[in-house]
Parts: C-alpha cells; sequence; structure tokens
C-alpha cells in the first residue's frame, strides 16, 4: 500500500477490483464503512457479485482477463472529458517528457520485438535527451511525441463500444463506473484503489496494475489522504518477508540481487546507481552504495573489511538472465535439477498453479524438509491421490514450528507499518519458533563446513550473534542488527555517534563499511528511541488517522507515500481539508515528507516530489517493463474467445511458455468452454492448511464448490448443490455446484460466455469429503515480469457426474 | 432510568465475515456441527441447540436486474413479552429484568418443546433431541453481567451491531433509518418496540429470511 489501511475511511471514492476486500481483508470494510458513514461511493468490479459487491454503491461484471480494456476505457474518458488533475499531471509525473522517434506502437506491437527471444529491445523507448543528459518536456503537452499525447493516442482505440465487447460489461455499468471515479480529478477528492490477486494472477498482472497507477496519477490522487495504489496483501506478514527479500530477485530493502557479470562491489554499485542530470530530482537510489555495503557489513560483520569488497565476492550470483522464480523453480524442480527443498510456512501442493506437476515435481527430490504447524498436502504428497508411495524416493521431514502466536517479533502489514507482537504462550511438543529452527540449521551447517567443502567463506564468515545465553534465537538482537549499528566512533555533521550505537535513520548510514543495517528500509525501527514498531500510543495530531506513534512504518514512519506530491509548488496542499504535509514557515509539518527539501518553487533546493524515480517524476510512460511502456490488453493464455478484437496480438508476446509434457494449456477449445477464475473465502486461510483443521470454519465452509450462474446450471442440467466435475487440460476436481444469480453469463461480441469460480482452500488431507485444490486446474503461465500464475482466468469445463452426484 | 439492553443489527453494514457465528460458538463452548456445502454459503443451514447464531444468506435479483445479496446475522430478539414463556411458568425461562435478557434454563426439559417453538414469532428456540433441553442465544449474558459486551457484537468489524442501553440503541435505530431512507426508501428497523435485538434493513424484510419481521 502507498497509503495504509485506516485512511480508507478519508477516501471519497474507492474502487476495489482485482479484490474481494469485505471477503479477504474483513477489517478493512471497518474504515470503507466509516468512509460510507460520510457519503463516500464504494464500487466493486468483479466478474462475480461478492460480499464486497454487496455492500457497494456501483457494481459492475467483467469477464476475468479483461481490466486493461476496462481500465484503458477510463483512460479515455478521462483524457476526452478532460478529466485530469493538470497541474498534477504537468509537474509530478512525466506527461510532458517526449518519447525517441525509435517508439511506436502497431497492431498490438510495440517497437523492437523480437519474436524468437520473446522480447522487446527497450532501448527503443527511451526518452529525446539533451547534450547535458536532460530529458526533453513540452508542458503545454502539445507535441505529438510527448507522453500525454502518446497517452492519448494510445488509448484512443478503447472505445466504449469495443470495450464493453471484450469485458462483456454493459455500457451503462462502464460509464457508470467512469463518471464516477473521475469526480476524483478534483482537488479536493481523493479516489483509492484496492487491488489483490485479482490483478497480479495474469499474464498482465504488472499492467492491470499500471493502467490504474497512469489513472491515479492524472487524477492527482497519488500522495494524497484516501487515495494510492493499494495492494491488499494477502497473509499478515507478506509485505516483511518481501521487505525482507524473500523473492530471488533482491536482497534486503529491495537492493537487486547481484548478477555473474556483477563481478565487484564497484561493478555492483555501478549498476544499482541510477543517474539523472535533473538537479531537481532527489534520486533516492543514488544512496543504494550506502545500503548495500551497510548489509554486507551486517552479513559479516569484521570479517567484511574494504580489502575484500566488503565480503561482495561470497554473496550468491545470478546468472546473467537467470529467473529463480516460483515457476522457473518447479520447472527444474520437475526436470529433477533440484534434489533438495525446505517447504516453509507454506503448501505448494496445494497452492502452485499446476499443482499437479508441483507433487510429481517433490516426487524428483531426494528430500525434502516441510516446516509447518500441521502436516499438509506437501509434506505428505507421497501417499496423496494418485501416488504410489512405493515408487517414490523422497525422504521427508517434517519439522513443527511455532505458530504466529508462540513467538515474539515484528510483522509489517499491508501498509507496511512494522507491528511489534509479544508471545501470547509456548508452541506445544517439540515445535519451534522459525527463528530456533533457523539457529539450530545454521549452527549445524557451519559445523559440517569447518570440516571441508567448497566455498565456505560465506558460511565460516557470517557474522552469527543473534541467540541468547541459553541459545534460544533472540528476535530483539535481529530486529536491532536489521536496523542497524554504528560499528566506529564517527562524527556526521556536529552529531557523535559511539561504536555500538544504533543508527537513528538511512540518511546516517555510510558506504565506507562505518555503519551496518540488515535492511536499509528498517533503520529507524529499533534505535536509541527503543523499539518503535512497539510503540502503542494513540495520539493523531493530524486527525487523519496517522497515528504516528503507533508502531513504525517504513520508510522513516512516512504513513502516506509521495506525500509531497499532495501539494502545490509552494508546498501548500491541494486539498486544505486534509493536509498529508503543508510547508509551514520554512519546514514541513504533517506526515513525516518524501524527504526534507524545501518545496519545489524553491528552484535551487527544492526537489521533484517521486523521489525513487531517477527523473523525480512517476512514470506514466514506463519504458522499464518488458511488455511495453503503455499497458496493452491481450487474452489471457487460455481464453474463450478466438481473438484479440484489439489486435492481432492474441496473448501478451513475452510470456514464457513452458512446453514439458505436464505444462499442457488450451484456448478457445471446445472441450473446455468456460472461464475458469480462483478466489478465497473470509472462514479458510491460503490452502486452508490452518483452517481445515479448525471445527467451526470447517462448519461454516466444509466443502469445495464451484459458483456458476443459473443459465450455465441449466445448460448442463446441474442442479444446486449436487455434485459436479470441474475440468482443465490439466486436471479435474469434484466440487459442489452452487447455482447463483452472482455470476451472469457474459456477452462478449456476439458469443455468451459462462465464467465458473472456485475457492482454492481444499485440499485431499483433511477434512473427509471436503475436496481437492483447485490449483490441479490452473496453469502454469506467469507475468512477463514477475512471473506470477494466471490463477484467475483459465478455461475449464463443467460436467454432472455420471452414475451418482449426490453430495455426501 | 434505564430499560435494559439492546442490541441494533444493521444488515446495511453487515459483509457475512461471520465473525459473530464463530464468535458465538467459541464463547459459549458450541462444537462445529457437520455439514455439507448445500448450494448456499449459508451453513450451518438452520439454527439448533448447539448454533445460537448463524448467518443467513439471501439473494436474488431485482427488477431493474441488479443482484441483491442479503445477509441476516439471526438471533434470539428477546422480546419485551417473550412468546416462548406462555407455558412457562415455573421457571423454566427467566425473563431477567435488569438486562432483558431471556434465558432458557435447564428446566426447559419438561416444557413443551413444540409450544415454546410456536410462541416464538421468530421460531428461534431449539431442542437438544437427547436431553429435551431447550436452547438459544443469551444475550452472552454472563458476559453483559461482567461488563464485557455480547461475543457477537465485539467480533463485528463494522459495527454493524452494536450493543447498549435500550434507549441509546433505539434512539441510533431511528437515526440510521433515517439516514438510510435517502438512499433506501424501503429501510426500516423490525418491530424496535417488541424486541430487543433490533434489525434495520434496507428493503422488504422476507428478502432477508421469512421469519426476519415475525411469522
Amino acid at each position: 500500500m502507498t497509503n495504509h489501511w485506516i485512511d480508507l475511511r478519508n477516501s471519497d471514492c474507492i474502487l476495489v477490483m482485482g479484490s474481494n476486500v469485505a471477503s479477504n481483508h474483513p477489517i478493512a470494510m471497518k474504515w470503507i464503512q466509516k468512509a460510507k458513514d460520510k457519503g463516500t461511493k464504494l464500487i466493486s468490479v468483479d466478474p462475480r457479485f461478492t460480499q464486497t459487491s454487496a455492500r457497494a454503491d456501483i457494481y459492475a461484471s467483467l469477464r476475468s482477463g479483461t481490466d486493461i480494456p476496462f481500465l484503458g476505457g477510463m483512460i479515455k474518458y478521462l483524457l476526452d472529458n478532460d478529466k485530469i488533475e493538470k497541474d498534477y499531471v504537468v509537474n509530478y509525473t512525466n506527461a510532458s517528457f517526449i518519447v525517441g522517434d525509435k517508439f511506436d506502437f502497431a497492431d498490438g506491437l510495440f517497437s523492437g520485438y523480437d519474436p524468437e527471444k520473446r522480447s522487446y529491445d527497450k532501448s527503443l523507448w527511451a526518452f529525446v535527451k539533451d547534450d547535458k543528459g536532460l530529458v526533453a518536456k513540452d508542458p503545454t503537452l502539445e507535441n505529438p511525441k510527448c507522453v500525454y499525447q502518446l497517452l492519448k493516442k494510445h488509448y484512443s482505440r478503447y472505445d466504449i463500444d469495443l470495450v464493453s465487447s471484450i469485458t462483456g460489461t454493459p455500457k451503462e455499468d462502464l460509464l457508470k463506473v467512469w463518471e464516477t471515479y473521475a469526480q476524483t480529478s478534483s482537488k479536493d477528492k481523493a479516489g483509492t484503489i484496492l487491488y489483490a490477486m485479482g490483478w497480479t494472477q495474469h499474464t498482465v498482472g504488472v499492467q492491470n496494475i499500471r493502467t490504474m497507477a497512469i489513472i491515479q496519477l492524472l487524477l492527482g490522487n497519488m500522495g494524497v489522504a484516501g487515495g494510492g495504489v493499494n495492494a491488499l496483501r494477502g497473509e499478515s506478514n507478506v509485505q516483511g518477508s518481501t521487505d525482507q527479500a524473500l523473492l530471488f530477485h533482491i536482497l534486503p530493502g529491495y537492493l537487486r540481487m547481484p548478477s555473474a557479470d556483477l563481478a565487484t562491489l564497484e561493478d555492483y554499485k555501478k549498476a544499482i546507481t541510477p543517474k539523472t542530470a535533473d538537479p531537481m530530482s532527489a534520486n533516492w537510489w543514488q544512496n543504494g552504495p550506502k545500503y548495500a555495503v551497510s548489509l554486507l557489513k551486517s552479513f559479516w560483520g569484521e570479517k567484511a573489511t574494504a580489502e575484500n569488497d566488503f565480503g561482495y565476492g561470497w554473496l550468491p550470483k545470478l546468472d546473467v538472465g537467470q529467473n529463480c522464480s516460483w515457476l522457473n523453480l518447479f520447472d527444474d524442480m520437475y526436470n529433477g535439477k533440484i534434489k533438495g527443498f525446505f517447504a516453509w510456512g507454506q503448501n505448494p501442493a496445494c497452492s502452485s498453479a499446476n499443482a499437479h506437476k508441483v507433487r510429481q515435481a517433490l516426487g524428483k527430490l531426494d528430500w525434502l524438509v516441510n516446516i509447518n504447524i500441521f502436516d499438509n498436502e506437501t509434506g505428505s504428497f507421497w501417499k496423496g491421490p494418485g501416488m504410489d508411495p512405493k515408487s517414490i524416493k523422497t525422504e521427508v521431514f517434517m519439522l513443527p514450528c511455532a505458530a504466529s502466536v508462540e513467538k515474539e517479533g515484528s510483522i509489517s502489514n499491508s501498509g507496511r507499518w512494522a507491528q511489534w507482537r509479544y508471545k501470547a504462550g509456548n508452541a506445544p511438543g517439540m515445535a519451534k519458533p522459525d527463528g530456533d529452527i533457523l539457529a539450530d540449521l545454521f549452527v549445524k551447517i557451519r559445523d559440517l563446513y569447518k570440516k571441508g567443502g567448497k566455498h565456505p567463506e560465506p558460511i565460516l564468515n557470517l557474522k552469527w550473534d543473534y541467540v541468547d545465553k541459553k541459545g534460544h534465537f533472540d528476535p530483539h538482537l535481529v530486529a536491532k542488527e536489521i536496523n542497524g549499528y554504528f560499528l566506529k566512533d564517527i562524527k556526521i555533521g556536529d552529531k557523535e555517534y559511539k561504536k555500538g550505537d544504533l543508527v537513528p535513520g538511512f540518511a546516517l548510514l555510510q558506504a565506507d563499511g562505518s555503519t551496518s543495517s540488515g535492511n536499509w528500509l528498517y533503520c529507524q525501527s529499533y534505535n536509541a528511541d527503543g523499539n518503535n514498531m512497539a510503540r502503542r500510543k494513540k495520539d493523531d495530531p493530524t486527525g487523519l488517522g496517522l497515528y504516528p506513534q503507533w508502531a513504525w512504518a517504513w520508510p522513516v514512519n512516512r504513513r502516506i507515500l509521495y506525500n509531497r506530491a499532495s501539494v502545490d509548488l509552494n508546498g501548500q496542499p491541494n486539498n486544505p481539508a486534509r493536509p498529508v504535509v503543508k510547508w509551514v514557515d520554512g519546514k514541513w509539518v504533517g506526515d513525516v515528507p518524501d524527504g526534507p527539501w524545501p518545496p519545489m518553487a524553491d528552484k535551487e533546493k527544492g526537489k521533484l516530489p517521486f523521489i525513487m524515480k531517477p527523473d523525480g517524476v512517476a512514470s506514466i510512460f514506463g519504458p522499464g517493463l518488458n511488455d511495453g511502456p503503455f499497458p496493452e490488453h491481450y487474452e489471457p493464455l487460455e481464453c474463450p474467445v478466438p481473438s484479440n478484437a484489439l489486435s492481432k496480438q492474441f496473448i501478451n508476446p513475452t510470456i514464457k511458455i513452458f512446453k514439458g509434457e505436464k505444462d499442457q494449456h488450451l484456448t478457445c477449445d471446445p472441450r473446455f468452454p468456460f472461464v475458469g477464475t480462483t478466489y478465497r473465502v473470509t472462514e479458510h486461510w491460503q490452502t486452508g492448511l490452518m483452517t481445515r483443521w479448525q471445527p467451526w470454519l470447517i462448519e461454516a465452509e466444509p466443502q469445495m464448490f464451484v459458483e456458476m450462474s443459473e443459465e450455465l446450471a441449466q445448460l448442463r442440467g446441474i442442479k444446486n448443490g449436487e455434485k459436479v466435475k470441474v475440468s482443465s487440460v490439466r486436471g479435474e476436481v469434484e466440487a459442489v455446484a452452487m447455482v447463483t444469480t452472482r455470476f451472469k453469463p457474459f456477452k462478449i461480441g456476439d458469443i455468451t460466455v459462462h465464467e465458473v469460480g472456485m475457492p482454492w482452500c481444499f485440499g485431499w488431507i483433511t477434512p473427509k469429503d471436503g475436496g481437492e485444490s483447485v490449483n490441479l486446474l490452473t496453469p502454469n503461465v506467469g507475468d512477463p515480469n514477475t512471473m506470477i500464475p494466471e490463477s484467475k482466468a483459465f478455461m475449464v469445463n463443467v460436467t454432472k457426474i455420471e452414475g451418482g452426484s449426490k453430495n455426501v | 432510568m434505564s430499560d435494559g439492553y439492546s442490541i441494533l443489527v444493521d444488515t446495511s453494514k453487515c459483509t457475512a465475515c461471520r465473525g459473530c457465528q464463530i464468535a458465538c460458538k467459541q464463547w459459549n463452548g458450541l462444537p462445529g456441527t457437520k455439514t455439507k456445502n448445500e448450494g448456499t454459503h449459508q451453513n450451518p443451514m438452520d439454527l439448533s441447540f448447539e448454533t445460537y447464531k448463524l448467518v443467513r444468506y439471501a439473494e436474488g435479483t431485482h427488477p431493474d436486474g441488479k443482484n441483491y445479496w442479503n445477509f441476516f446475522s439471526e438471533q434470539c430478539r428477546h422480546c419485551l413479552n417473550p412468546g416462548c414463556m406462555a407455558e412457562a411458568e415455573k421457571g423454566e425461562i427467566i425473563h431477567d429484568e435488569k438486562t432483558g435478557a431471556v434465558l432458557f434454563t435447564s428446566k426447559t426439559k419438561s416444557l413443551n418443546f413444540e409450544t415454546a417453538r410456536e410462541g416464538c414469532p421468530y421460531d428461534i428456540p431449539r431442542q437438544n433431541p437427547k436431553t429435551k433441553e431447550m436452547f438459544k442465544c443469551t444475550m452472552c449474558f454472563d458476559r453483559i453481567t461482567n461488563n464485557m459486551i455480547p461475543a457477537c457484537v465485539k467480533s463485528c468489524p463494522t459495527g454493524a451491531m452494536v450493543f447498549g442501553e435500550r434507549d441509546k440503541i433505539l434512539a441510533d435505530a431511528k437515526s440510521r433509518v433515517e439516514e438510510l431512507k435517502k438512499s433506501y426508501p424501503k429501510a426500516q428497523a423490525l418491530n424496535p418496540d417488541d424486541v430487543r435485538v433490533i434489525y434495520i434493513v434496507t428493503d422488504a424484510p422476507d428478502k432477508y429470511w421469512k421469519f426476519a419481521a415475525g411469522k
């Protein structure tokens, strides 16, 4: 989230699209209800009429996988009707930037496409720069090559008739949503978007979000209270785990993972330091080297010296272009390239797209360590349906771990608030906190390396002082390490710091090895003021619900990101009724501003507001993405229509298509005529691993179901409540038919398209008759930028079960 | 002077998260009963001697083609003149004066269950088929007499359920209905003068549950 949960109450219009917030983030509805109480409009856009739709002022349906036409049409509407916040667009976005002559777009493809590599030469999308390196701009936005005009041209094709014929949304509903949301172009109005996996899990996942980001920029909704682009994270601490580099391509604090061509620290520093010629750009990532060296010092302590590149050589490196994301990882495992696997706090046998391939892949391992609070379909895959235990060689270890309330530590919520939790009770039996399991493992591994082994330095040199006297993992020591220390006595400005002092904030981190920090973004979370994450003061000086003394938010306790975009060039709030920050008597008041510099009217010291971008402005034109600088509609890999109504380019031209025996997909095939999608229910958490053992929850949602329209049920002769078979080219599951008015057939051009929806919270282990994972049906194809699987739009068939369909 | 307690259930704020249904089971130590999916998210399908609080789901299409999906978090209404008590002459059912809660005691074993159930306009009483004892919502009597609010109300994230002094709740209900009427002409509070658990609906009561406003 650029904003945070409580801030939803400040919004004037809340668009929920790609999310079913009422079901999946029920507490959020507290703040949405507070907004509604003062007249805020709630809009729900979803293929299915959901619990969120039930509370919405406006509901619009759309076929899964057509969000870009829906939103691209909104962009066209905003531009055609001049419903934009012009000062904001000119001053704070790259709308005025001139794009080079090599950029082009024709019939679904941007310039620079190489069909063999299925990728673009992105250098063709570069901006025009003068000899000083400054980007050419046209603040009048009239130059035909400026971003604004290119945007207008690009979305001119997304007219309402065409959009409606792709999305299946009735035209009057499209208009109602566009008109209502467009009202937030007014400076005193803020609109927010809440999205989740309904947007990300597509082969155009990143571009779905980009389309909305463009809308938010045109409307001036970024950086303001009640605005922002807000990703509702699916797990209580998934934000924290991402910050702490759960993913393969980053180090903690979103530092880039080194690749093999960056042999030395100098190479790496150069690669992570963006350049700008614009003196008005803060270009914050130019500080990357300070954070990288502080991280290396945190890893290897005194063993990391200037002479040995602070241990940079000990960091693992990706091969150039290597992508180790989920789908590739399990493809490698399936092909026997991975021998051992820690399944830690996860259940890929149910959670992963094309789960059947994953279950087969687990059988190719030498060993599998399953660390969880319950047995699950992953740890017991070898005795699951269709498996022959005798033929599986994988040795499986189960390590029981403590549940979240059985250990102390921080969790970072969607709003970036790191909140410290105390331990409510001890874990039962042999279960241990994850930190203890890791600490024990590390010591064993280090002992083994002491006896020999290849490349032992990273392990033997690792600084390891995170256990207490009894040998237990100490979360406070780790939290302090993440914050960072001064490693020698040092004077910065007129302030002196002693060796061993906690660093007050990341502005003081150094690239010379004099500071450490396990994650620069969290520097300030635990410092001389104490454990700021444990703060529980309820003061709200701005009245906006920022609660600056409650817990701690990254970065530097800023509650609303890009907040300097909420003011005019003189630092005065665009909406005086809800000022996030304000320039008063030579300083900022309100939220922690995006940097200390004065407002932009100060031509010498002022800075542009989007400080994490080298240009200092937000990107309406995004030349860094793999599938194009503007979002463009492509059909899902599996879709119900024979062609893309917007261009000859049927599917996203840059997606990776796996070609193994288990990687099947079929599009527009009469055997699988219905769109399938997946979702969660309130009662079950993720794969249901924790909740399917809970009698009250399983009483409320006991069995795998498939929701379908009355029309589809009639077509197939299916009665409400009977068991049916749902199949895709990859597998089949049984499910109870829920025949509902909440799904309606879509009119897509001349054809009627039916869509069905299923939850992904079931699995064979428990309960009996609960049903199997819907991910046996979903395709293993991913977004070209993130490789997140396309679990939200694929093709299925639904049939009666011959010879008996009575539910147990 | 207080007039006991009331609970306001504003269905226009209910999201069917079912926190109330689960919280009721948890506080009252009631088991998760064996269920199957019967073609609806509602489960269990009805109240029982082991289910005092149940979110009922009702869906359909309005004449204008728009969907509705109504959620009705049902429980005993704790009537001011409880119909279930008509034949309870020996203290089998207690009408607590201070709180207004209507409480089934273990003596309900000796009552004629069908009479008690038929006497209830909202079809609330349920019986343990083995012990013949009757059960229903207690307004969390053990909580509200110990400075706690009912478990269901405590769990509600959106403020759809509010517990408080009856006069205050009545006033809240009135102003909320006035507010809702601007957008929903059919908005009303159901039988506020007769019951302590007052539901606000924005559509015809039978579009929520057949006994929402009484039999």
